[in-house]
């Protein structure tokens, strides 16, 4: 009999160090894992944040349009009017945030234009493409093309 | 000194009282909280998608280069978030393209190809497919790496251990290991961008809108009739990842 009581205590010692381990276990855990942890899935809601936190470089051609309206109008119904103004004019939220902080390099509008129109077999055929030497004697575009609204009259 | 049963046992149950009334309190954390969002962007009401028109796409660039900008992605060819690829099927072989992608299209492409060869050419942009059931966000270990409820593929970059499984994972070659951080990083959608009613990088800057963002929760949205309208197809549909990146009349040579 005495014996079996012996025993019977080593099962509850060991009991007694699972339970404090699996209460460490827990506390450590909760201390580890942030509260945000698995509100929406298996990840960190805060990380959701932590990716909208970045700065914007594109302000979005409508933000332009904010300022430059005379750009805007002189842009409608021509060629490019779908083409928004950050394509060819790069980034630049740090100019549309505060003018005066970045003054934009205007593109060159003796190369601007290849980048788009330059022929290529990839292309699709439908896209206007210019060979410069064939269709202008490698004179700048804009000698004849107003890059806002590059469609010329007929004639 | 030998401690006797008496003493360990009173200092074992101190210990466990300390230790469970450290863990119920541990609880009230495990069990509460949902993060803020954004003002005026409600989670729920968008699920994010894009459609990429073959036949409109130039080429240019733009999207490259727009990209690198506005995510800061090292300059470096080999680390995109999105790039274009050319395609080249000489003529009579329309099963094994020829495919080239120069610093992933950053400069444009040079003309490698004669016109009247009788090839058939085209491009691809590419980027990220913000799988609905993505293999890279089952693989990761941590959680670093999740599908947001909007539908976008995103990286806990303060969880991320570099370990590379996502980067294998993923059937669409579309991540990398930032070298500066090196934590993985991929295309976000531009999450900073959409969530706030702009439009991703990219299609900000595609001159022809042969990359367009859509919101197929927004019921409003064009890229329903564009679905509807066109040749759509995903990338390696046999996965089924759920890729939500639509290819409008893409050649069955792409894969
Ligand atoms: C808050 C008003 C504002 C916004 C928004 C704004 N601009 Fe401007 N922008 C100005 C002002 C003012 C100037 C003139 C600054 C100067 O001449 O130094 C200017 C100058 C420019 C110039 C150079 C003009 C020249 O003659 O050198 C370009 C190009 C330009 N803006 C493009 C853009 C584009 C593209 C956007 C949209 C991303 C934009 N701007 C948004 C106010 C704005
Ligand atoms: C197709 C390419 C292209 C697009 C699209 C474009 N621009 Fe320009 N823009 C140019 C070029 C090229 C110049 C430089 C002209 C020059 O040097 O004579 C220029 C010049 C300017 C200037 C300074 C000179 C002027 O005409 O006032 C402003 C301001 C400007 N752009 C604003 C805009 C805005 C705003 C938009 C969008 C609404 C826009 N641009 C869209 C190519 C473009
Ligand atoms: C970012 C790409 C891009 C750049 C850069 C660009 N264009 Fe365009 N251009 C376009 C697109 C897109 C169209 C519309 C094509 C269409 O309608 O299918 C177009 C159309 C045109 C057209 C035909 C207009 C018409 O109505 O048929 C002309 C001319 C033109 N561009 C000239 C220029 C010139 C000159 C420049 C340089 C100042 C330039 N483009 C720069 C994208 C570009
Ligand atoms: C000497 C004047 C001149 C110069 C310089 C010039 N163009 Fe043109 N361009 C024209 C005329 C005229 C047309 C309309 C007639 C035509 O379609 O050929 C035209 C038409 C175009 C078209 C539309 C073609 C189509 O198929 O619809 C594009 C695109 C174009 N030009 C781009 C450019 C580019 C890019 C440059 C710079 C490399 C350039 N142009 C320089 C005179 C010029």
């Amino acid at each position: 009999m005495a014996h079996d009581f012996r025993d019977f205590e080593h099962l509850l010692r060991l009991v007694a160090i699972f339970v404090v381990g699996f209460a460490l276990f827990i506390v450590v855990r909760a201390m580890l894992v942030p509260d945000d942890f698995g509100v929406y899935g298996h990840f960190r809601a805060g990380a959701l944040d932590d990716n909208r936190q970045r700065p914007l470089a594109h302000a979005g051609a409508a933000a332009c349009s904010d300022c430059h309206d005379d750009v805007v109008n002189s842009r409608a119904g021509g060629g490019h009017e779908k083409v928004r103004c950050e394509a060819c004019h790069g980034p630049l939220a740090a100019h549309a945030d505060d003018p005066s902080a970045q003054a934009p390099e205007l593109p060159n509008p003796g190369t601007v234009c290849l980048k788009c129109h330059l022929p290529a077999m990839a292309k699709p055929a439908t896209f206007p493409q210019v060979d410069p030497t064939e269709h202008a004697d490698n004179e700048p575009c804009d000698t004849c093309h107003l890059p806002h609204s590059p469609r010329l009259e007929e004639g | 000194m030998v401690t006797d049963r008496r003493e360990f046992l009173i200092g074992g149950g101190r210990v466990l009282l300390i230790a469970s009334a450290a863990a119920s309190g541990a609880l009230k954390y495990v069990l509460a909280g949902a993060a803020e969002q954004a003002p005026g962007y409600v989670l729920d009401d968008h699920w994010w998608a894009m459609t990429i028109d073959i036949d409109r796409c130039i080429g240019c660039g733009n999207c490259v280069r727009a990209c690198k900008a506005e995510n800061d992605v090292p300059r470096e060819p080999f680390f995109f978030r999105t790039w274009v690829e050319r395609y080249h099927l000489p003529e009579g072989d329309v099963d094994r393209p020829v495919v080239d992608s120069p610093d992933g299209g950053f400069d444009g492409f040079k003309e490698l190809y004669r016109p009247g060869d009788g090839s058939k050419n085209f491009y691809v942009p590419k980027l990220c497919n913000h799988c609905a059931h993505s293999p890279c966000v089952q693989v990761c270990p941590v959680g670093a790496t999740f599908d947001s409820p909007d539908g976008v593929v995103l990286v806990d970059k303060t969880y991320c251990l570099g370990c590379r499984y996502c980067v294998q994972a993923c059937p669409y070659g579309c991540r990398f290991i930032d070298p500066r951080t090196r934590t993985v990083d991929k295309c976000t959608f531009c999450y900073h961008r959409i969530t706030k009613g702009l439009t991703t990088a990219c299609c900000e800057v595609c001159p022809t809108d042969a990359r367009v963002l859509g919101d197929l929760k927004n019921p409003s949205d064009r890229i329903h009739a564009f679905l509807r309208e066109h040749t759509i197809h995903v990338l390696k549909p046999q996965m089924a990842t759920g890729a939500k990146v639509y290819y409008a009349d893409l050649d069955g040579s792409v894969r």
